[in-house]
């Protein structure tokens, strides 16, 4: 009863924050500031959900394949977006200036 | 329980796409693709859990591995590409 | 709950397709198919289908996008302006008739999962009773297959082999045959420089190849078997050619290596039914290849869809090098 409650607080809360990477993803100005909304919940929100899932079935073999495609997604994101953001950065993308117009 | 994430994550899908779609620079659609790729990983998950079926998370990991590749792929083919025409600007190659 | 999630998938889908004929860039084209094939695979996956959701997202999301990638490489960036605006009346008048008449036949269709549906009354019972009592493994797929209609598997098994012949005889370095030359490649990978993915590429990527030993062997157990370990371990070795240079991967694994493992594979599988004719048995009748017909048909289960891996895997990065290794 309260792994159940538990697990839905967990799994909840990461649907909330993948949400906010999403909207993240749209409404920001530049690539760099989009990057960072993406994949600071691209790590967040997987380890919320799949936490979550994991409380679903106890110790068992899914909950170590869970942390294994937790520990992959973990290792290969923070990677991808440094090659991204260092692809877009050589090729001359430069961040957008803030308004600093009034005062 | 499942079907509040599996809505969450199915918006985020969407808006992904929307960026895919949109986005100016092909930066934007590379970072739409990968995002696109790790929610895919995460409903195969939340959907596995849902139908009871928990053998297929074998599914969600091949997926994380192949959205790595491909966005390390894109990048070394758009920088290849830039360097080539590069290279043919400066008469060389 | 099907149908929301095929309510959003199936738009996404409409709307990614409509993107990728619109879209006059042809890179952004490319990153929007491998979202197209993201999308096949989790439509395959609520529909319950796991052995071909993991096939698309293995074979669609990941090689395809590579090889259209490496033949980008080749053409140029946009795509050519066609004169589009003659006979656009004529397309799409024919286009929305194929739609309506389709729509209306779709009425007729029985609901997803109804067991009374014609699909799953002739040979689908047979097959799902049978599979216990003749070859005793947990995933029905797998039996179909590679058992009872190993043929057909034959069949796809050469066609793959062929796909790889007709990428090398197309692309091949006409002055050194048919197979790319061993040499360094003038520009190499622009991701050598870079410290941080080549590490963590190079921990990952005997996960990988692991990963896909698992897939190819499990196959009996659960979602898997030769084709989607194929892709995968193809996919590893692609990873290393991208951290290190084509030239590296080209001294790791060698073409004629590869030839020979596309080409071995094929006829590993070929050679089992031969071996099961030699028996006393017919063509690709595995229970003549133990004591125990069970016994049998499980052993010859793992040798064929081991010839598959092996060809999936010679074949895929056969082409893949075609493509890299051309005009550098």
């Amino acid at each position: 009863m309260v792994i159940d409650a538990l697990s839905w607080l967990l799994l909840t809360s990461g649907g909330l924050f993948v949400l906010i990477g999403g909207i993240g993803a749209l409404r920001m100005p530049d690539l760099y500031t989009r990057m960072h909304a993406s994949s600071l919940t691209d790590s967040l929100g997987p380890m919320l959900v799949l936490g979550g899932l994991a409380l679903q079935t106890g110790l068992s073999l899914e909950t170590l394949k869970l942390l294994i495609i937790l520990l992959f997604m973990l290792i290969t994101g923070p990677t991808a977006t440094y090659a991204l953001g260092n692809a877009a950065a050589v090729s001359g993308l430069t961040p957008a200036a803030p308004d600093l117009e009034d005062n | 329980m499942y079907v509040v994430v599996s809505f969450a994550i199915l918006l985020t899908m969407c808006m992904a796409l929307a960026r895919a779609l949109l986005g100016p620079t092909v930066y934007d659609r590379v970072l739409a693709v990968n995002m696109f790729g790790t929610k895919t990983v995460l409903l195969l998950a939340v959907i596995a859990f849902f139908y009871g079926r928990t053998d297929f998370l074998d599914l969600a990991l091949a997926y994380a591995l192949i959205n790595f590749i491909g966005v390390l792929a894109v990048l070394v083919f758009i920088q290849s590409s830039r360097d080539r025409s590069a290279a043919k600007v400066r008469g060389d190659g | 709950m099907l149908v929301i999630f095929s309510l959003f998938l199936l738009s996404m889908l409409v709307v990614t397709a409509i993107a990728i004929i619109r879209s006059e860039d042809l890179f952004s084209a490319v990153m929007l198919s491998g979202i197209f094939s993201l999308l096949m695979a989790l439509n395959f996956f609520v529909l319950d289908a796991a052995d071909v959701a993991l096939t698309e997202a293995a074979v669609g999301a990941g090689i395809s996008t590579v090889l259209l990638l490496g033949a980008l490489a080749l053409v140029p960036n946009r795509e050519r302006n066609s004169r589009r605006k003659r006979y656009t009346f004529v397309y799409l008048t024919t286009l929305s008739a194929i739609v309506l008449a389709i729509s209306y036949a779709s009425f007729d269709q029985p609901r997803v999962g109804d067991p009374a549906a014609p699909v799953h009354q002739h040979v689908a019972p047979w097959y799902l009773e049978k599979t216990p009592e003749l070859i005793d493994i947990p995933n029905v797929v797998t039996a179909v297959l590679a058992s009872f209609r190993g043929f057909d598997t034959l069949g796809e098994v050469y066609v793959v082999l062929t796909a790889g012949i007709g990428v090398l005889f197309i692309l091949g370095n006409s002055r050194t045959g048919v197979l790319p030359r061993r040499r360094e490649p003038k520009l190499t990978s622009s991701l050598k420089n870079h410290l941080i993915p080549r590490v963590v590429g190079r921990m990952l990527i005997p996960f990988i190849i692991l990963f896909g030993l698992y897939v190819q062997f499990h196959g009996e157990y659960g979602p898997g078997g030769g084709f989607q370990a194929g892709a995968i371990v193809a996919a590893g070795i692609i990873l290393y050619a991208l951290l290190e240079g084509e030239g590296a991967a080209l001294r790791v694994l060698s073409p004629y290596v590869l030839v020979g493992l596309a080409v071995g594979g094929a006829l590993l599988y070929l050679g089992v039914g031969i071996a099961c004719m030699l028996l006393g048995g017919a063509f690709l009748d595995y229970s003549v290849l133990a004591a125990d017909p069970v016994k049998g048909q499980q052993m010859g289960i793992i040798v064929i869809e081991l010839g598959v891996g092996l060809a999936v895997t010679g074949t895929l990065l056969s082409i893949f090098h075609a493509f890299a290794a051309r005009d550098q």
